[in-house]
This record gives structure tokens, sequence and C-alpha cells, in this order.
């Protein structure tokens, strides 16, 4: 490993704090921009850890939200219901990050044991099984009056702010990427360009694919923890297959296998959606035609589409940026 | 010179009504699935707005301005859109949303900021609870399904009921709980009580199962679109007892999804379009003549939330968040569903009215006091 | 318990999985040509819908009275819609990535779906709204004992049957299907033999489309009520049943789709509170059983 660039991404994110803050307090950037920024770090985090699952390991999971879910149900539970946490003590933030950190852990339990089906299943089967076992747990939390049933899990403390959310992602990036380029992360890339062959060359395919999703969901189960403490609530409609595939639309556009693209997708994506706001507006008001916001999804969709036409590989295909990379490898 | 002098000063003049123009937030989802009803709710509030403004304004000639976002009918996307029409936009009020589930995290987003908020359609007890600055225009989950109780087994002399509801809708499901729990209370038997999946078309595999229990009665808390093709499938499979429902079976498509199968259903309602006060029949006509259709519930709805917020910023004669709050609470307007007033939770009292369907209109039946 | 496997019920899951059979069947053809799960194929079930609704009422005035023809020119306006909606998606979303990374088709699919959706729902002249289904052929209801069956049951059990045969003709029969087993099997052996493969992938993607149509229309007529993202869920239960079956295999998708009506129909009767998710586990269970679906075959993989 070489040391002495280690820092760079450091340096990146430390920056990038520096002047959200700064500009924040200025009043120069809004609650609302900055609701988005934090927005799009949760989904930088569930994307790289999608990523792990299906573009390093060449696996195909449909049911990513369903981990988001667990971590969010977990954590939310034992802040709003078990330790009645509040907002105003101090020092509930250390139960709080206990409790998004045990909501990883059991998602990564949960994580463990799909992944278990991943041994047998290939392709469009393991996709299916992931979709599958992402509504079954949709299905549960529905039918939990504990937990709200259908009206959700309500009250939780907003803890989630901007540092809590930009470390989380800092460190679920780093984490990532280290593991990527250990002989783990080698063993897990060999599985995505040849089972068959990483097999004969002695790679335990069964121990990394099972890895593969126990930290997946483990990262996903965090950001789920971490977007129910923004939002103020953790409802079973947020974590089903349609909001699952809006993370796979992230990795795919950002190019499979590229963390930087998993972040500049996340990014991107959730501004442009943001922009679109904005923009099909002006565009209204400038010529007067009856269009409104019901338009906005019909020129994400087309400009999706035209994404993938013309950078079918995704934005960064499966190059990583400098400021990611730790060692240098091609 | 003279020319250029005039342009300026129309300039002038122009800017300093737009700056005066008062910006309420709109709220509803009008892509995706729930879209529809989003539809429905913002075309009932542009209404509301476009009368005021023609009146010439709110207060001291101020004219509202209404900025509408979508929510898609999604709880992240609502927060996203409650913090945008606050922090960016700095609207002095908000109107929404539909739905419960994203009411809620719009909510503390309103309370916290000191934006006060009335939801139309968001029938979950815990909406208000928030915080003071939250209202709702609707009635609350127990109410209607209390009601909708007590007349199966007083006026329509049901003695057997069974209630089928969608398992992920907050709405239907607490409505279908609480009429179990009244029903089972005034001393009648509910034989099933069934849920079906979000988005199905199929229902004929619980109501197979409920007409085993021979209900007198089946109760159907949905909206219109599901309850037209569950009618269907009740009638096809043979049950010829009544059907009962809530507010969500109000629109025009009930009658033309559900044919003759809705004959011989009772639903609770905010009012009907026989009432004869002039401010129904003026929303009738000039919602028909407006957007085409016959409005339903949601456009009723979206209508008097946001007159009752435009009538509250004319008293406050202000648009601070506080002095509308308490002008909101002091509220005692006639609307299209009626006199509202709000009680110590900032629910509307208001009656509600049992609507039937006979020969395929809406027919009035009976008022029901809280 | 006995409630739950009573006759009325087999029908009921026969019903639901004649629709769902006509929309697997687009599924799998696609998969075992070009090896993409075609996410917009829901959607070409809800133009489908909306073909057969706008063609009931320009036919209407035409064919005064007369239901049979006017069913008959709906049904074929309904797969025309299908089969068009799926030749210009595939000619203009799919076919440029032919040879590209398999995913990155895969989000191009659904971006199509977005599409259709979003901007059905955003024309004015179609909307978001819930329209009511015409009733183009009138309602009978016959009793058998405790059962009741309405003619539209036998309607929908008859149309699918009738198609799937024509379909199992087509690619048994003739050089056509001929053609496209060849493609399905080796695309460059196929190419060498002369065969032009994007004809056979175009029409491939036409056959389900207007499968997809056709399963529109009988939904329409069943559940008369059409909306723009009426195909979401209808879509989703299809590519499970074609997975389940083994995608890629015809008879496969068809037994998937069956087994997934009846199995949905009885977990919905047993307890609706668990009916959805127990589809799922039900799938589930299978694909750990038979990882390749019920009626696929094991490929050997290859280095």
């Amino acid at each position: 490993m070489n040391v002495r660039k280690l820092p760079r991404f450091l340096i990146a994110v430390v920056l990038f704090y520096i002047v959200v803050e700064v500009l924040y307090r200025t009043e120069i950037l809004n609650g609302y921009l900055l609701h988005i920024i934090n927005l799009s770090l949760i989904y930088v985090i569930l994307a790289t850890s999608l990523n792990l699952i299906n573009g390093i390991t060449g696996q195909f999971s449909l049911g990513h939200m369903g981990f988001a879910g667990v971590g969010a149900y977990v954590s939310g539970s034992l802040t709003t219901l078990i330790l009645k946490l509040s907002v105003t003590n101090p020092a509930s933030m250390l139960p709080f990050l206990l409790s998004i950190i045990a909501g990883g852990v059991v998602a990564a339990f949960v994580g463990f044991l799909i992944g278990f089906p991943s041994l047998r299943l290939k392709g469009d089967y393991l996709a299916i099984v992931t979709l599958g076992f992402g509504e079954i747990i949709r299905t549960i939390f529905n039918n939990i009056d504990a937990v709200g049933g259908p009206r959700g899990l309500l009250g939780i403390p907003k803890f989630s702010n901007f540092t809590v959310i930009l470390v989380a992602a800092f460190l679920t990036v780093v984490i990532i990427r280290n593991l990527i380029e250990s002989s783990h992360g080698r063993a897990m890339l060999s599985i995505r360009e040849n089972e068959l062959a990483a097999e004969l060359v002695g790679v335990n395919t069964t121990r990394y694919k099972v890895m593969a999703f126990t930290f997946g969901a483990f990262f996903a189960g965090i950001a789920g923890g971490l977007l129910a403490h923004l939002i103020q609530l953790a409802h079973p409609t947020q974590f089903g297959f349609i909001k699952s595939v809006e993370v796979l639309i992230m990795i795919y556009a950002g190019g499979v296998g590229s963390l930087t693209g998993s972040i500049l997708a996340a990014f991107g994506l959730t501004f442009l959606s943001e922009g679109l706001r904005l923009g099909i507006r002006a565009l209204a008001d400038a010529t007067g035609l009856p269009i409104g916001g019901e338009w906005r999804m019909v020129v994400y969709a087309l400009l999706l589409i035209f994404i993938m036409l013309f950078r079918n590989e995704g934005l960064m295909g499966m190059r990583e940026s400098r400021i990611i990379k730790n060692v240098e490898v091609d | 010179m003279k020319k250029v002098l005039f342009v300026m000063a129309l300039v002038v003049l122009v800017a300093a009504s737009y700056a005066q123009d008062i910006k309420i937030g709109g709220i509803g989802p009008v892509t995706g699935e729930a879209a529809t009803f989003g539809i429905s709710t913002k075309n009932g509030m542009t209404m509301a707005v476009d009368e005021w403004n023609a009146k010439g304004g709110i207060f001291g000639g101020r004219k509202a301005k209404l900025i509408f976002e979508d929510d898609k009918g999604d709880p992240s996307e609502g927060a996203i859109v409650w913090n945008k029409l606050i922090q960016q936009d700095n609207v002095v009020a908000i109107v929404g949303t539909v739905m419960s589930k994203v009411s809620l995290v719009g909510a503390p987003i309103s309370q916290a900021a000191g934006i006060p908020m009335i939801s139309p359609t968001s029938t979950n007890e815990k909406v208000t609870l928030v915080g003071d600055y939250i209202f709702r225009a609707c009635f609350i989950d127990p109410f209607q399904g209390t009601v909708g109780a007590n007349f199966a087994f007083n006026d329509l002399k049901a003695r057997s009921a069974a209630a089928i509801f969608d398992l992920g809708n907050d709405y239907t499901k607490g409505l279908a709980e609480n009429f179990k729990k009244q029903f089972e209370k005034l001393g009648g038997k509910v034989v099933a009580f069934e849920g079906h999946p979000t988005g199905t078309t199929d229902f004929k595999a619980q109501l197979t199962k409920i007409l085993q229990g021979k209900p007198d009665v089946i109760y159907i808390p949905d909206y219109y679109n599901d309850v037209g093709l569950i009618a269907k499938q009740a009638r096809e499979l043979g049950f010829k007892g009544p059907l009962v429902g809530g507010d969500g079976w109000d629109s025009p498509e009930l009658v033309k999804i559900g044919g003759t199968a809705v004959e011989n259903g009772f639903f609770t309602n905010h009012y009907s379009s026989e009432d004869k006060r002039a401010i129904v029949q003026d929303f009738v006509k000039k919602y028909k003549a407006k957007f085409g259709a016959e409005p339903d519930a949601l456009a009723a709805l979206g209508y008097d939330a946001m007159y009752i917020m435009l009538d509250a910023i004319k008293r406050a004669g202000s648009t601070k968040g506080a002095a509308i709050r308490d002008a909101l609470k002091a509220t005692d307007i006639n609307v299209v569903s009626g006199r509202i007033k709000f009680d110590e939770n900032r629910n509307p009292i208001k009656s509600a009215v049992i609507i039937e369907i006979k020969n395929g209109k809406q027919v009035y039946r009976t008022t029901v006091n809280p | 318990m006995g409630s739950i496997f009573s006759l009325q019920q087999i029908l009921n899951g026969l019903q639901l999985g004649s629709i769902y059979a006509l929309i697997a069947l687009g599924y799998t053809m696609v998969y075992g040509i070009v090896r993409l799960i075609n996410f917009a194929h829901g959607d070409f079930f809800m133009i489908g819908a909306y073909a057969a609704y706008g063609s009931f009422y320009m036919f209407n005035a035409l064919v005064a009275g007369r239901s049979g023809t006017l069913a008959f020119l709906v049904l074929l306006a309904a797969m025309i819609g299908g089969a068009s909606i799926a030749y210009l998606t595939n000619k203009f979303a799919y076919k440029p990535l032919r040879y590209k990374p398999k995913l990155s088709s895969l989000i191009t699919a659904i971006g199509v779906s977005m599409f259709i959706e979003y901007f059905f729902s955003a024309l004015p002249a179609i909307g978001p709204s819930y329209r009511s289904f015409p009733d183009i052929i009138v309602r009978k209801e016959i009793r058998l004992g405790n059962a009741v069956i309405s003619n539209l049951v036998i309607i929908d059990l008859a149309v699918a049957a009738i198609l799937m045969v024509g379909l199992t003709l087509l690619v048994r029969k003739t050089t056509l299907g001929k053609a496209m087993r060849a493609v399905s099997q080796d695309k460059d052996a196929a190419r060498l033999m002369g065969i032009d493969i994007e004809k056979v992938i175009s029409f491939t993607f036409m056959v389900g489309g207007a499968f997809a149509g056709a399963a529109g229309l009988l939904a329409g007529m069943t559940y008369p009520r059409i909306f723009p993202y009426m195909g979401i869920l209808p879509g989703l239960k299809a590519f499970i049943a074609a997975v389940l079956g083994g995608i890629g295999n015809i008879p496969g998708a068809m037994l998937g789709a069956y087994i997934m009506g009846i199995a949905e129909t009885f977990a919905s009767a047993y307890n609706s509170l668990i009916g959805e998710g127990i589809a799922f586990a039900i799938l589930i269970l299978v694909l750990l059983i038979r990882p390749r679906g019920l009626l696929g075959e094991k490929i050997a993989d290859k280095i």
C-alpha cells in the first residue's frame, strides 16, 4: 500500500466539508441545498455499497433498499421506541451512532443470509431472488403494527446532519476502496470476470460472494438509518423494488465497478432531478406552455436513456479517479 | 423621453406588485401512481387561489401566488419539496399534501420553521399532533370508520359485516380497523377482515373468502378506483347486500368503473353536491367549467384547505407565521365541506354526510354530526 | 381450510394466471433471443390496454351492435399497439446497444419504462387518471355448484390458450420460428447460415409486444379500470413467473404464470396479511431447489 497517496481523498473531503459549512453559515447555501447534499451523500453510501455487490463482485442484487429498510427500522426503533432519545440532549449523540451501527449490523446479518442463495443462483435468477427478499422485507414492515405497519415508523428524532452523513459516506468509500484494493477485492473481481476460472485458481468464491453481500448490506443498513433520522420517518414504501432500481441506475450510469462513477452519479442524478424542477418551471414561464411538474420525470427518463445510449459504459466506465484511488493499478 | 419614463414606471409598478405577492406553497403528488389524486387536489387549490385573486387579493391588494411542487407520493421527495418551498422560495404557508406518510415528513419541517401548514387530505391522527402550526381540512381515520359502522348497524340494520382494505395504505387500513371496532362494540359480528396488496386488480380470492362468511354488508374503505373493481367482483361472485365506504369513493369515475355494481352503495363524505348552499353549487359549476370533469372529494378538500389558509392570512393581515397560525386557530368559515372550526388538536369540527349511489347518481341520504 | 382450495379459487387463479402468462411469454422470448430483461415490457401491456380503449370508441359506431366483430377488431388493435411500441423500443433504445455491455441495455430498459409511464401520465390527452374500461362483451355469470363462472373467465382462458397454441406452432413449425430458435441458440452461427438476425430479433419483440397488448385488453375487460402505471405490478409478477418457469423457455413461462396466479390466489385466501409475501417465498424456495427455474435447462459454464 502506498501510504503517501493515502490522504488525497481525505483532503478532498475535508475541503468539501469546509466549503459547504462556510457557504451554509454565510447563508449562501440554504437549507434546501444542504438537504440535497445530505441526500446525495446517503445515495453515495447506497450506490458504492451496491457497487461492491453488483459492480465489483459481478452479482446482481435488485433488493438493495431492503437492506436499507432493515437498517432504518432497527436504528429507528432503537432511538425512537426503546431508548426514546431526544435531539436536544447532547448525550444522545453516542447512543444514536451506536443505533445506526446496530442497524448496519442487523442488515449485514440479513445480507449474510441472502448471500447464501447467491451460491447456487446466477445472473437474473439471483436478481429475482434478491428482489423477492427485498419485497418480503417490505411486506414484513407493512404488517408489524409495533413499528407502525403501513403508517410507518413515526416521530424519529432528527439526528442526521451534514457532519454525521459526510463522515459516514467518507468511511464507506474508504473501507470499500481498501477492500477492493486488498487481495479480497482482487478475489471478488476475479469472480466477476470469470467465476469458474476464479474457482480453478483457488479463489473461495462462496466466501467472497457472501462477503460482498454482507459488507454491501451493512453499509446499506447504515444509509437507511441515516435517511430515517434525516427525514424523521421510516416507511415500507421507501424500501421497495422501485427504490432499489433508483440505486441500480446510479451505479450503472456512473460506471460499473467505479466508485468515482457511483459518487458522481449519486450527486449528479440527485441534483439533476432537482434541477429539472427549476428547469421545467423556467421553460414554462419563458414559453407560456402549459407544462408543469408532471413533465419533470419525462425529461429525467429521456436523459437517462441518452446517457446510456451515448456513454453506454456509464460516466466513468470502469475507471477510478486518482483522488479516490489508493494504489495505482490498471 | 416620456415613453422611456412611462416604461420605467411600469416596470417599477409591475416589480412592486410582484414583490407584494404572497407566496403560498402547494404540495401534492402529480407524478407516480398517486398522481390522479394529486392533480385533483392541485386543481382545487388553483381554483381557490384564482377566486381570491379575482376578488382583489388577500389583504392590502396583495395577491396570492401558488408555488406547487410534486412529492411523487414519496416521503423522501416530500422532505425535499418542504425544504425547497420554505428555504428557497420563502413561502409564508404551505397547503399539502395528499398522503399522510408524506405530510408526516413535512409537518416537522413546517413546525421547526414556523411556517403554518394545512393538509387537505392526510387523515392520520398523528399529522396535526406534530405541533401547533399543523392543521388539516379532512376527517381523521377514527371518525369515518365509526360513522360507517353506526350507519351499517343502525340504518342498514346489518348484524354481520366484512371489511376489505388496502394493506399498504394507512388510510384504508385505519378506516377498516375503526369500522371493525365500532361495529363489534354495537354488538355486530365482523365475519371477515381481509387485506389486499396495493395496486392489485384481482380481489376475488379475498371476496370469495368474505362471501363464505355470509355478511349482511361489506365495508370497502378504498379509493374509487379499487372500489369500482371490488364492487364489480363482489357482485359477480353473487353478493347482493349493501356496500359501505368512505370519502375515497367520491369521484365521478366510481360509477363509470363500477357500473351497476356500486348501486346499493353508501359512503361517508364531506359534502353532497346536492347541497343547495351557494358555495357548493358555485364550486361544482366552476370546477366543471374549468377542468371539464366533476370534482371529486380530493378536489373539494384541496379547494377548502387553500380557502381556509387564504382566509386565515387575510384575517391575520400579516405574512408572519405565528400570526397566520393564530388566525387559523380562530377559523370559523363556510366552505364546500360545511362550516369549519378547529378543535384543540387542529382537526376540523365538521359534520359528515352519507351519500347513496342510486341509478348511477350520488344521492344525499343523511347528515351525521360528530 | 377447505375454502382455500374451492373450485372458485382455482378458477380465480387460472384467470389471473392467463393474463400473467401472456405477459410472461414476451419476457421470456425476448430474453431467450437477446438475453435482456426488458423492463419496459409491463408498459407494452399498458399500451395494449389503451390501444384497445381508444379503438373501442373508434370502431363502436362502425360495427354497431356486432359485439363479436367489435371484440375481434379491438383485440387486433391492442396487439398492433403492443407490437408497435415493442418494435420502436427495440429499434431506438436496444438495437444501438446490442453488442455493448448487457447491463447498459438493462438501464436503458428501465429508462424506457419510466419514459413511457411518465409520458403517458403527463400527456393531457391521457393523463394520470383512472379510466373506466368499456364493456366490450356483456358480462354473464353461470352458477356451477358453489362457484360462479363469468363469461370473462372463459374468454380470458380461451384467448390465452389460442394465442399460446399459435405461438407454439409459430416457433415449432414455421421457418421464422426455426430462425428464432437458431438465433437464440447461437447468434454467430445463425448469421453464418444467412439469417438476418436483426430482423428475427425485431420480429420476436413484436410478437412479445402483441401478446402483452392482448393481455392488456383482457386485463382491461376483466378489471375494467386502466391507468398509465397499470403495467408495473403485472409486469413484475409476469417477470417473476418467467424466471420461475426458467427464463428463455416458452412452456416454462406459461407454467410459471399459472403457478403464480394460483399461488397468489390461494395465499391471499389463506391469509391476506401475508399473501403478498408468500408468492415471493414460494418463488425463492423453488429457485433454491431448481436454480434455473422449473423447466430451465442446466447450461454448463464455459471458460
